[in-house]
């Protein structure tokens, strides 16, 4: 498929909308194709802090359980209380509907180290 | 090199996700496992289960053998009926569980688990009596599962002579869309109803194809793994093994401690009954949010008392359940206990299995 170039991504299948100081965090199709059907979510709470390259919460398929790592620092603004409730959300739209956390961006030049889209499918092409 | 099943190929070309399972490469799942869970609960599913392994007992006294090796009792099983029963070694902890189809008193046939292919056959072997032998036939089968509301009418619409008939853990012989010679048993790890088909291996791509065509849906072991837990079925290797009894593991109704001739682990487990036991697997749902997974310790006042054996969410109930081995006191209906998920004690409770009630149900 082709992933959108509106989007950054991380080589632990991670994707990031980047608007100003915020950015905004998912999981990319090809996460969500290796794990499985996506059946329980972990996320942290609003006002915590998390750093790139760090476990931030979890996300559980019927058979597996996978660790979600940070692709920037930053405080968290905005979970989606609504995919934590109905965590299938990441299984039909894992790049819109399946948004997790928002973050308020404390190191923005980290945001240079994120893959583009072209990068990113080349990644997995592999 | 994983082995394969004669089903390899059709895996492939369906897109399956494959993975290596007790040394075979199996396909773990070709849509989605929600999507195939539902297909067994609500119409038809069709799993590969070429993996598991088939070995025969003949002779006078293969019945009299079967009897020493099982702990069910073989001689309340008729002809034309199987039987679910469990290998135990001489400590009563268990080597596999098995279904032996008793097609006469002289020959007995024996479904075990692909890590008991060997295995079982070893200590079959060496523990049969003079006058029956024991033989390996795993090569020379292979077992398409056929589960769900709309199996048995699919199954029956392709058999000759029909098997509509055959009640909850009978078979019979047939043809299965042309292929003579197969073995047809209404028997299944998913609590649904439907059929076991052993078929010759070069003719099981011939049958599955069929099955597909039928309107079968390919299910993999993802959700063979769901459907068995929601019904409380054990899994060996997770719920019993070569530590655990069949009593502890709540087997207890295919443990016949009153067969006059014994078998072997009969000893132990009655000096184990009689002793009371230290701790048992039950059933458990999350109260807290996660979800258990086999390994998980299991606590009590902080302390860990347990071990989750196999957990899961539930696809139908949408909890979180499992099973988990816990001290007899803590084992009763309604009992809280924590179970260490992330290094956290998240809550559970001690609950009734199954978890659903389905159709099939324990002989």
């Amino acid at each position: 498929m082709a992933y959108p170039t509106t989007l950054k991504y991380t080589k632990d299948h991670e994707w990031t909308l980047v608007n100003g100081n915020k950015a905004t965090i998912g999981i990319t199709a090809f996460a969500k194709d290796q794990l499985g059907d996506v059946v329980y979510l972990e996320l942290p709470e609003v006002g915590a802090t998390v750093t790139r390259g760090q476990p931030f919460g979890v996300v559980e398929s019927t058979k597996a359980v996978s660790e979600l790592f940070a692709p920037v620092t930053g405080k968290v603004t905005k979970v989606n209380q609504a995919l934590v409730d109905a965590p299938e959300g990441v299984n039909d739209d894992p790049h819109e509907k399946g948004w997790m956390v928002e973050i308020e961006l404390s190191q923005p030049a980290e945001i240079a180290d994120l893959l583009s889209a072209q990068q990113y499918e080349e990644l997995i092409a592999t | 090199m994983a082995l394969r099943t004669p089903l390899y190929d059709a895996h492939l070309a369906a897109s399956a996700r494959m993975v290596e399972f007790a040394g075979f490469d199996m396909p773990v799942q070709y849509q989605g496992v929600l999507e195939e869970h539902a297909a067994v609960r609500e119409g038809v599913g069709i799993f590969d289960v070429s993996h598991m392994g088939e070995l025969t007992i003949e002779g006078p006294r293969a019945l009299e053998t079967a009897n020493r090796l099982s702990t069910n009792d073989l001689t309340k099983c008729a002809d034309g009926q199987a039987q679910y029963g469990a290998l135990c070694n001489e400590q009563g902890n268990v080597i596999d569980d098995i279904i032996v189809y008793r097609f006469s008193a002289q020959r007995l046939f024996v479904c075990v688990n692909a890590s008991g292919r060997e295995k079982d056959f070893e200590w079959m072997k060496s523990h049969s009596l003079e006058g029956a032998k024991v033989s390996q036939r795993s090569d020379d089968w292979a077992q398409i599962a056929i589960q769900g509301p709309k199996a048995a009418a699919l199954v029956d619409s392709l058999c000759q002579p029909k098997v509509l008939d055959l009640a909850y853990y009978h078979f019979r012989e047939a043809a299965v869309a042309g292929i003579p010679g197969c073995i047809v048993a209404r028997t299944g790890y998913t609590g649904e109803d439907g059929f076991e088909v052993f078929v010759p291996p070069e003719k099981a791509r011939k049958l599955w194809d069929t099955l597909v065509l039928g309107g079968a849906v390919p299910c993999g072991l993802g959700a063979r793994d769901s459907l068995r837990l929601e019904v409380a079925y054990r899994l060996y290797g997770n719920d019993m093994d070569e530590q655990h009894s069949p009593l502890e593991a709540g087997l207890g109704w295919i443990v016949k401690l009153d067969k006059p001739a014994g078998f072997i682990g009969s000893e132990a487990l009655l000096a184990q009954k009689k002793q009371g036991l230290s701790r048992k697997l039950v059933g458990f749902k999350m109260t807290g949010r996660g979800i258990a997974r086999q390994g998980y310790p299991a606590l009590s006042g902080g302390a860990r008392v347990g071990e989750v054996t196999s957990g899961t969410m539930s696809p139908l109930l949408k909890e979180s359940i499992g099973l988990a081995y816990l001290p007899t006191a803590l084992s009763k209906e309604g009992t809280a206990f924590d179970v260490e998920i992330r290094g956290k004690p998240i809550a559970a409770v001690v609950v009734k299995t199954p978890f659903i009630v389905k159709q099939a149900s324990k002989t």
